[in-house]
């Protein structure tokens, strides 16, 4: 296989010391072990211990490298070398603010996910064994509970750029469905409640960027929909 | 250096499933709790776990903790406190049940209740034939567990504190724990948390190894942070390789991959377990099939073009059963071997997995040394040793063990904390100094040894001198090697000094951790001269006198490591359960 050269662009910024960000240049000879671009992020780190991101499994289950690539959001660790061409744009995710380089500051993202009580509400007092639920019942769970966190989806919706603090996003309402589909709660009234407002809900406009970048292959905007629709069955 | 200083009941220092059990239970019970982690809860390595999580709730066929006691008692190769492997054993259905309750998502049977799948060593009736106990969320389930966990800390108002890094372990004269030291990655500011009981749930140090299914953030940092407060550590010769590492990247293939009828085969396509473990086959301890798949590549009959892996072949199950049941695997196999397992075989090697041995501690979670707890201090889930696992742990028990003993930890802590007085003691002075000491030498050493050479140094040593088989001459070199690279790790340099997010001082403060824990595992694993579980040496063969290489007589004994002067004690194996009998010593075969 001949070797190539990726000329990386990689946004950097460390307020400690520069005045502003700066896109830094670093053309990297792709070697045989690179499969993923957190394995190249990784040999760029050991020859310049200041490049900042974050990381841990390495294997697209935790949700920390998320960064976007080429414009487009998604995780380091299953980013295929291959897929890239021979010029590659890294950047924080849009939209959020910047602690360091590739590092954001997520707060206002988890705010709105735990805005949305991300937890079962059970009327009933814990029973001796487990709640029981049908195959079928946990079947309706199934392309919600996966949810990494990531953040790619949320930060890749304009609607959530325009109104962080008042748009629930689609990584937090995927949640919210998550657990209004799910038969052990009963908070059914209060979470439809809770999103019934001209921002924290209705501000999706199908737009659909979620769907196109979630590296978990979830469908936030089918799940806004159902959301929907159950304020509307509830309305009738 | 200017240091803050915060004041709480309990601080947590971890937020795996371990960490965020027991701040479940102290959230709940209303004392001033913080829960420390270097990463968002959600992205600790639990996160990774995929199979299940053990409890004889026989849901599927009889079960009885009884049988899980003698499974985990075997595969542990005696080694484990049988008083502690009865009370994980017998509490495993309630804390299943109690996630259940706090919203887990598991897989159902038809009848609604909790799925359950086979899983290596889990056997009814005293080791008879395979059972069904692994409760699962598809192949997903420590990712469902970690999520539910950090849930029901959202709905429990338990604080955190995200993103920061233990430092070091507080101490009073009479050395009594007082609390931890901890730097804020986003400002560089440094905390101290004082407190009146301290929990370390920091995971397990797998990053020692240069091939490893753990994380990047898996450094041992609570066992090196113990190991520096003068802590002995238990039984850290005992290193779990699970056998289904994907050749090359090390991603981790789940157990239950078998458990739903996977098979691994060799370059002929035989099913080689078959002759290792009649009986179990594929399900067989993680230790034996891992023994087995180096046997079949030594002897030459591995896969691929260098004959360096075996093949997981799943390729007979229904498409839909790996859609329903495995599709993470189908997906990590697909990203990272480049194979799609309902068409072709996954290229898989024996991988380092899990820390058996950690920091001493009872199964109320309680640090113990020399006999007495160490006041104010806990430690729970993979960096702690109860111990339950042994010289080898059977699957699914790692996310039982932090469950019970997260949850045992937090109990035990209420009822320490609300014996306390209300004033808290003076901390030494001392204490935060040596902390600060090691901040300051990075933010001044010059010239010194680079942290990632250092590391990978490490690894590659851990992994030829302390591997799946372990040989006299290469254990004993392994030591003089770790000795001279902790030289280079006291004065590594980093060339990034920024207050903000400095991720190479972190790497640089890790190190510290996985060095404590590289010398820990080499010299214990150099002096323990028998083969138990995972640990087996050319020099101790299989012998009729001393079947699988195993000697009672000298070694049915838990190692413990100190770090001052690198120097050996040993404490007996507790071989006496709470309430039944005491499963007796036999040769462990599958």
């Amino acid at each position: 296989m001949s070797t190539r050269t990726i000329l990386f662009k990689i946004y950097r910024y460390d307020p400690d010391k520069d005045r502003a960000p700066y896109m830094q240049e670093l053309p990297v000879e792709v070697e045989a072990q690179d499969r993923k671009l957190l394995d190249v992020l990784v040999r760029i780190k050991a020859l310049d211990d200041s490049l900042a991101f974050r990381r841990s499994c390495r294997e697209g289950v935790c949700g920390s490298d998320a960064m976007n690539i080429n414009g487009k959001n998604g995780l380091a660790c299953l980013t295929d070398v291959a897929s890239l061409g021979n010029v590659v744009t890294l950047r924080p995710l849009p939209g959020l603010p910047v602690i360091r380089d590739l590092i954001v500051d997520m707060t206002q993202f988890f705010k709105q996910y735990h805005s949305i009580k991300p937890y079962v509400v059970s009327n009933s007092p814990p029973p001796e064994r487990e709640r029981l639920q049908t195959p079928d019942e946990r079947e309706e769970l199934n392309g919600l509970y996966e949810c990494i966190l990531c953040a790619c989806c949320s930060t890749s919706c304009p609607s959530f750029w325009w109104n962080p603090d008042k748009f629930v996003g689609p990584a937090g309402l995927l949640a919210a469905y998550r657990f209004l589909a799910d038969t052990r709660d009963d908070a059914t009234n209060e979470r439809l409640d809770n999103l019934n407002d001209p921002y924290r809900l209705f501000r999706c406009h199908t737009i659909m960027n979620c769907v196109d970048v979630c590296p978990k292959h979830l469908n936030p905007t089918k799940a806004i929909g159902k959301i929907k629709e159950m304020m509307l069955a509830r309305a009738v | 250096m200017k240091v803050a200083k915060r004041t709480f009941d309990a601080v947590i220092v971890g937020a795996g499933g371990a960490g965020m059990r027991a701040a479940v239970a102290l959230a709940e019970s209303g004392l001033k709790t913080a829960v420390i982690s270097k990463v968002f809860p959600t992205r600790s390595h639990t996160v990774a776990a995929q199979g299940g999580v053990s409890a004889s709730l026989g849901n599927s066929e009889p079960d009885h903790w009884h049988w899980h006691m003698y499974d985990t008692v075997k595969g542990s190769d005696w080694l484990g406190d049988q008083d502690a492997i009865e009370f994980m054993c017998r509490q495993a259905p309630q804390v299943v049940v109690e996630l259940e309750h706090f919203g887990m998502p598991f897989d159902r049977t038809d009848e609604g209740k909790i799925y359950q799948r086979p899983f290596g060593g889990h056997m009814s009736n005293f080791g008879e034939k395979p059972v069904r106990r692994a409760c699962a969320a598809a192949d997903r389930t420590g990712h469902a567990m970690l999520h539910a966990l950090y849930q029901r800390n959202v709905r429990a108002n338990t604080q955190f504190f995200v993103e920061w890094l233990a430092l070091d372990l507080l101490r009073g004269p009479d050395g009594a724990v007082l609390g931890v030291i901890a730097m804020e990655l986003e400002s560089g500011e440094i905390t101290v948390f004082q407190a009146k009981a301290t929990l370390f749930a920091t995971g397990g140090a797998g990053r020692i190894y240069h091939s490893s299914t753990n994380a990047f953030i898996n450094t041992g940092d609570g066992v090196g942070m113990a190991a520096r407060a003068g802590i002995p550590l238990e039984d850290m010769e005992f290193w779990q390789f699970h056998p289904t590492g994907v050749a090359g990247a090390g991603v981790l293939i789940t157990e239950g991959v078998r458990g739903e009828g996977g098979i691994l085969r060799n370059d002929s396509g035989e099913r080689f377990m078959e002759r290792y473990a009649p009986n179990a086959k594929d399900l067989a301890s993680r230790d034996v099939v891992s023994r087995a798949m180096v046997t079949e590549i030594n002897e030459g009959r591995g896969c691929g073009p260098n004959r360096d892996h075996v093949l997981l072949d799943i390729t007979h199950l229904d498409a839909d059963v790996i859609n329903r049941r495995l599709p993470g695997i189908r997906e990590i196999s697909i990203q990272f071997a480049g194979v799609d397992p309902i068409k072709a075989p996954i290229p898989v090697v024996p991988t380092c997995h899990y820390q058996m041995g950690g920091i001493p501690t009872n199964y109320s979670g309680e640090v113990v040394v020399a006999g007495e707890p160490v006041a104010g201090f806990y430690a729970a889930g993979e960096c702690a040793c109860a111990s339950v696992h042994g010289a080898n742990r059977l699957g699914t028990n790692s996310l039982l063990d932090l469950l019970v003993f997260g949850k045992s930890s937090g109990e035990s802590m209420i009822e320490f904390i609300r014996r306390q007085p209300a004033a808290l003691p003076e901390i030494p002075q001392g204490q935060i100094d040596r902390a600060l000491a090691r901040v300051d030498r990075l933010n001044t050493q010059k010239d010194g040894a680079d942290v990632h050479e250092t590391r990978l140094a490490m690894q590659r040593t851990m992994q030829n001198h302390a591997g799946v088989f372990r040989f006299k001459d290469m254990l004993a070199q392994g030591v003089d090697k770790i000795l001279d690279i902790e030289r280079q790790v006291l004065q590594t340099t980093i060339r990034d000094k920024s207050m903000v997010w400095n991720t190479a001082r972190m790497e640089a403060l890790e190190l510290d951790n996985l060095i404590e824990v590289a010398k820990a595992t080499m010299v214990s694993a150099n002096a323990r001269t028998e083969s138990r579980g995972a640990h087996v040496r050319d020099d101790a063969p299989d012998t009729p006198e001393h079947p699988n290489g195993r000697d009672d007589a000298n070694w049915l004994k838990h190692t413990l490591w100190y770090r001052d002067g690198n120097h050996l004690e040993y404490k007996p194996v507790t071989l006496k359960p709470l309430s039944v009998e005491t499963i007796a010593l036999k040769t462990r075969a599958y």
